[in-house]
């Protein structure tokens, strides 16, 4: 297939990806909100630096109001990892592609794409917003399970599938990041219901709560970190990403599993063993879980790199220039 | 005609003025082969009718059916605005047209082959020499070149209008990149599911196999010897105007659809950059002007193209639909000859006339034209699209004494027609204030030929309707829509 639709379709699932990513995280935050105590504030902080773009939300926005936040995450046309832009760019990919995906993936996306367009216009409740969120959740879900049913599981499908799970394995690691990071350091808080609390919304943004509790019961971090970073199950757990994004990579290739025949596998099939091979306690929680998530994020962005210059950017000749543009890695 | 939304409609007081209308006559009497038509469109409500004009738009939004129109900044995209009240063409008129546009068609391939060649047309002093080749799209570089099978124009739109009179006339050659196609199988797709009842009675020729027709066109282009040639869609890119249609001619033919930067020539081919390193490619459609294929041999700073294709075609290693240099058949001027053409190459009439033209270039009407300008239709030699056009009733002083200035600076660049009554066809129209009915709207039809092993005319085309009150201008660009178009088999 052409290297431009590989690049294209690899980035139309990575943007619905990563727009659904942030409707869970937005919508767990207003649920949580409303457990809280009152004057529990600070919770929409996090968000905001979960998106490492805290200096341009301080200058435009100020305060990390819910107001400001959710406008920011949202419907913010100039800022590029908002929904709405996630949308814009999952569209316009999926548009320079049409002839390659289905007529009902492009459809579909149309509508998910005009949906939230028409959310962005409207003046509406908060009510209407958290609404408006399982749609986003829902828009995906049906996105993927439209590309699965109506496109040959080739080439195409596999980088569409490489996409999303290298979005969402990133996706999965910053909220825990950042969770972690604001959770632990007051000790005071540690095994209080405040801190269940903050455990299960996290494992709820990922919808993970009802299947951590029918494997695990009883909530505690080194449970819930083993759960999101190493279950081989739980379908928005990394180590389940990368299996997945691992094989799909290596269906495009022809290589078997377990070899390599490129620097994408290669970097890949290192992360793999290394999660498949790793334990809770010795060698995440003992190196610093923020140290080994930096980590992690670090590998999965070199992947990133590794299959753009692989299968997007390789070149027999010299060509004429006018290649594809590596797309916005972004933070969240 | 008015409407209250439960009465139905009564092509009894429709008012077809002094035009001639497609569907009924001047006594409101169904033309032939609309009686069925007209007959189901009296017996709903209006509203009903306008509840099936709402769902077709529904399904074209989704479908996310749209096109770019340049100058605007707002949205990037607009949705073709489509009118559900089809066009019929009967079956006998079809058969004459079919028969004219192939006539057409085969002497305006066998004129290009010839100006490429050794000229005989105009060695025997048939057309001026300048005229053609001054004419802005000769291309000096095609000069004895050699399209596989002797095929230049492998696809053509021709844009035909009806007189009050209601004779059929040609009004313009399209042989470059005619673009509209998509907006023909789309509509038809609507209109199924808007009217399926209408539809199923009314023994309308399909059109559904014009992909599958376009696809054998281009095959047929390949190099001698290849069992399973490539064949590729090459588009200026996502934010050009019919990028839809480029990507849904390559989606229905099942080949890529590739833009300049997909595409390099390496050891003397042409090959596509795919995940799996390079793949030859043999037969392009493409949907980019002469001007822009190959910054080496035309406009060097051209982005769009592929340096050395022009190099590659020479050698016969690729074959290009359309040819380059093919433009020279759709000059305006050119235009005026093409009965003469037919008569040179074919020995015969011109079946379906061309309207009366003036040209500039000679003293003598140059002069009637400026003294004229308040009546007549002022176009551009080498434009399109309705883009540098003036409509003498419908212009300002000040717009005639511009184009009076232009025809005086570039007398060969401008052509002028006397304002035709385009024909009519009963549209939905009004907005919500002043209260949605049906009156005729100006329209003209855009049939599509392919030229392959044999010539092929898709039977209809794209009716293009001016939906503004009065309007004569069909381009979508300047507020047209679009209907469809039924050609009737014989019963």
């Amino acid at each position: 297939m052409l290297s431009r639709v590989a690049d294209s379709i690899y980035w139309m699932s990575r943007y619905v990806e990563r727009a659904e990513n942030l409707a869970r995280f937005v919508d767990v935050t207003f649920n949580m909100m409303l457990d809280l105590p009152p004057g529990s504030a600070g919770q929409w902080q996090p968000l905001v630096s979960a998106t490492g773009e805290h200096e341009w939300f301080d200058e435009y926005y100020g305060e990390p109001t819910q107001e400001n936040v959710v406008r920011f995450l949202t419907f913010d046309p100039e800022y590029p990892n908002s929904i709405l832009c996630c949308l814009q760019a999952a569209r316009e990919n999926a548009r320079s592609v049409r002839e390659t995906i289905s007529s009902e993936m492009w459809e579909d996306l149309n509508s998910f794409y005009l949906l939230v367009m028409d959310a962005a216009s409207s003046s509406d409740s908060l009510q209407s917003l958290q609404d408006f969120y399982s749609e986003v959740r829902n828009a995906s879900y049906r996105f993927k399970g439209i590309a699965d049913g109506t496109m040959p599981h080739g080439e195409p499908w596999h980088f569409a599938r490489l996409g999303r799970y290298l979005e969402r394995a990133d996706k999965t690691s910053r909220i825990l990041d950042v969770k972690y990071f604001l959770l632990l350091p007051d000790l005071s808080d540690v095994g209080t219901s405040f801190d269940d609390l903050q455990w299960s919304a996290v494992l709820r943004s990922v919808g993970g709560l009802e299947m951590f509790r029918k494997r695990h019961h009883g909530i505690t971090p080194e449970r819930v970190v083993g759960f999101l970073i190493l279950d081989r199950m739980f379908p928005r757990s990394i180590m389940y990403c990368v299996n997945e994004a691992d094989q799909s990579l290596h269906a495009i290739s022809g290589s078997p599993l377990g070899t390599f025949w490129n620097a994408a596998e290669k970097r890949m099939g290192k992360l793999r063993s290394e999660l498949a091979y790793a334990h809770v306690d010795d060698d995440i929680i003992e190196v610093g879980l923020h140290e080994f998530l930096d980590a992690l994020q670090t590998k999965l962005n070199g992947i990133g790199e590794a299959i753009y210059e692989t299968f997007i950017a390789a070149d027999a000749t010299k060509g004429n220039g006018g290649r594809t543009q590596m797309q916005s890695q972004g933070f969240m | 005609m008015s409407q209250s939304p439960t009465s139905r409609l009564d092509f009894g007081t429709y008012d077809t003025a002094e035009f001639f209308d497609e569907l009924v006559d001047e006594s409101g009497q169904p033309r032939p082969g609309a009686e069925l038509l007209i007959e189901k469109l009296s017996s709903l409500e209006f509203d009903e009718l306008l509840r099936r004009q709402a769902g077709a738009e529904r399904s074209l939004f989704r479908l996310g059916i749209t096109f770019a129109v340049y100058g605007d900044t707002k949205g990037k995209e607009k949705i073709f605005p489509f009118d559900i009240i089809p066009r019929i063409v009967p079956a006998h008129e079809w058969e004459w047209l079919e028969r004219g546009l192939k006539q057409r068609i085969r002497a305006l391939n066998l004129f290009i082959d010839d100006i490429y060649h050794d000229q005989k047309i105009l060695n025997d002093g048939i057309i001026p020499r300048d005229i053609v080749l001054g004419a802005a799209s000769y291309r000096q570089l095609c000069q004895g070149m050699n399209p596989p099978r002797g095929v230049w124009c492998h696809i053509t739109g021709t844009d035909l209008i009806r007189d009050a009179d209601g004779q059929i006339h040609v009004l313009e050659d399209n042989l470059r990149c005619p673009s509209g196609v998509s907006y023909v199988l789309q509509n038809r797709l609507v209109m199924k599911r808007s009217f399926p009842q209408i539809f199923a009675d009314s023994h309308v020729k399909p059109v559904v196999d014009y992909p599958g027709q376009l696809l054998n066109t281009l095959v047929h282009l390949a190099p001698d010897g290849l069992p399973n040639p490539t064949v590729v869609v090459l588009s200026p890119g996502s934010f050009n105007s019919a990028y839809y249609e480029h990507s849904f001619l390559a989606q229905q033919m099942g080949v890529e659809l590739v833009q300049g930067s997909d595409l390099v020539v390496h050891d003397g081919f042409v090959n596509m950059r795919t995940t799996a390193g390079l793949k030859r490619v043999d037969v392009i459609y493409r949907r980019i002007d002469d001007d822009f294929l190959d910054p080496e041999a035309f406009r060097p700073e051209s982005l769009l193209g592929v340096p050395g294709l022009m190099a590659v075609y020479r050698a016969g290693r690729v074959a290009l639909a359309n040819a380059p240099g093919t433009g020279i058949a759709d000059d305006k001027v050119i235009y005026t000859y093409v009965d003469k053409i037919v008569r040179y190459y074919l020995d015969e009439d011109m079946i379906i006339p061309n309207v009366p033209t003036y040209m500039c270039w000679e003293k003598k009407q140059r002069e009637y034209v400026l003294q004229n300008l308040d009546q007549l239709v002022v176009k551009a030699a080498n434009e399109s699209g309705g883009y540098g056009m003036l409509i003498g009733p419908h212009s300002t002083a000040a717009e005639q004494e511009q184009f009076a200035g232009l025809i005086k600076a570039n007398p060969r660049n401008y052509i002028a027609q006397p304002t035709l009554s385009l024909s009519r066809v009963p549209t939905i129209v009004g907005d919500h204030v002043e209260g949605r009915h049906v009156e005729g709207r100006h329209v003209d039809l855009r049939p599509y030929i392919l030229y392959g092993k044999d010539i092929f005319v898709l039977p209809g085309g794209l009716t293009r309707v001016a939906l503004k009150k009065g309007s004569l201008v069909v381009n979508s660009s300047q507020g047209g829509g679009s209907k469809d178009t039924w050609v009737i088999e014989q019963s």
